[in-house]
């Protein structure tokens, strides 16, 4: 057997829908537990009060990212065959900025906000049709942002390739600064908590 | 109806003054098993599919389905909601990323119930009312939604799917994200603390 099966037609697009739908309910049950429904709990990463954002952010990319190396390496998984995202560096750039903005003013991601709606949060159900409307703003402004939208392409780049690094290395380097970046959290959520008196939710 | 839910109301509340039942929502788990947990599923997308997961995407196959179905003529002219609507040969609903948000939609309710975490309510800091905490969450989503279209995709799509993949662009958006974040939080901050 060979992965990613979808790329080597071991099933059709109408199976690949219910396995769209069952991944989707794992993923909203994974976010639900991590306490990705609760804006307080999403926003208190900005004022490191709670560092679970990035705790669970960092270790799911860790595992998903060495456990697709590994596979890749014994040959199972053809990485050429899994999808990258084209990068526009300039747009990413600023819709990062502009997104992370949104994530702190509206308390939600767009994931997250499907877990809050789910679970009773009208604040959420508020921040979707705010979204959605961000969406149909974008989508009206389209001709007027096509250009930059489409600017500074580079094409399907991955850091490694970007700077002439073995993939290896890089996955290697990931684990070291998630470590890093786990080590600073426990560590700031300590002062802050001596600091404010409060224990974390 | 609204006797019966009056009804059980007041079953659950002469419950609990004699002590029988305790609906006490759970704690969240612990962040690094959840991590773990989510890059399992984020794996399995990869090892099955060979994409990752998103969010911002199905609901912007929703808007151009919509704007589609009000104005064809203004929507097949632009390029942004032609891409989702696709070539008119296949429904563009019956789409990977809609059926995946259908399932967090699911997964959430079914985890949250389990849990006694479903609570309707609004989350938001002690020092701010709710009418603002709602306009505020209608900005910072208008915020994101038009933000994520920009950069192709969310925290989902991007910062996470694009991460394990180690997508040059994705890793810039994720820092950006948290750059954003850091430098508003400080404005916004009676909204949270």
């Amino acid at each position: 057997m060979n992965a990613p099966f979808f790329k080597f037609d071991y099933f059709n697009t109408d199976v690949s829908l219910i396995i769209a739908f069952a991944i989707g309910i794992a993923f909203g049950i994974a976010l639900e537990k991590g306490g990705f429904g609760r804006a307080t709990i999403l926003a208190s990463q900005f004022y490191f009060t709670n560092m679970r954002v990035l705790k669970v952010m960092f270790t799911a990319i860790v595992t998903a990212m060495l456990g697709l190396y590994f596979l890749s390496v014994i040959g199972f998984v053809d990485l050429s065959l899994v999808y990258l995202t084209q990068t526009n560096m300039l747009p990413m750039v600023v819709g990062g900025l502009v997104a992370g903005v949104g994530f702190v003013v509206g308390g939600y991601c767009p994931g997250t906000s499907m877990v809050a709606v789910a679970t009773g949060k009208i604040d959420a159900v508020v921040y979707v049709a705010g979204m959605i409307f961000g969406i149909f703003v974008f989508g009206e402004m389209f001709p007027m942002v096509e250009e930059f939208f489409n600017s500074s392409f580079m094409g399907a780049v991955t850091i490694p390739s970007y700077f002439n690094l073995s993939y290896g290395l890089v996955v290697f380097l990931v684990v070291l600064m998630a470590l890093g970046a786990f080590a600073a959290a426990e560590w700031g959520e300590k002062k802050m908590a001596a600091k404010t008196g409060k224990e974390k939710v | 109806m609204t006797s019966i839910t009056k009804m059980v109301t007041e079953a659950f509340e002469k419950d609990e003054s004699h002590g029988h039942i305790h609906i006490e929502a759970k704690p969240y788990s612990n962040p690094y098993l959840v991590g773990i947990g989510l890059g399992l599923v984020l794996l399995a997308a990869f090892v099955i599919m060979g994409r990752g997961l998103g969010a911002s995407g199905a609901l912007s196959t929703v808007v151009a389905v919509t704007v589609n179905t009000i104005a064809p003529e203004h929507a097949s002219g632009n390029n942004f909601y032609s891409e989702y609507i696709g070539d008119g040969n296949t429904n563009p609903l019956m789409d990977w990323l809609i059926f995946q948000v259908l399932g967090v939609l699911v997964g959430g309710f079914i985890s949250g119930t389990i849990s006694h975490r479903v609570i309707k309510g609004i989350e938001k800091g002690p020092r701010i009312s709710s009418k603002m905490r709602l306009f505020y969450a209608f900005v910072g989503g208008g915020l994101l939604g038009y933000g994520a279209k920009l950069a192709r995709g969310c925290m989902s799509g991007q910062a996470l799917s694009g991460g394990v993949v180690l997508n040059l662009g994705s890793w810039a958006f994720m820092m950006m994200v948290f750059a954003g974040g850091y430098a508003a939080a400080y404005f916004i901050r009676r909204q949270w603390i």
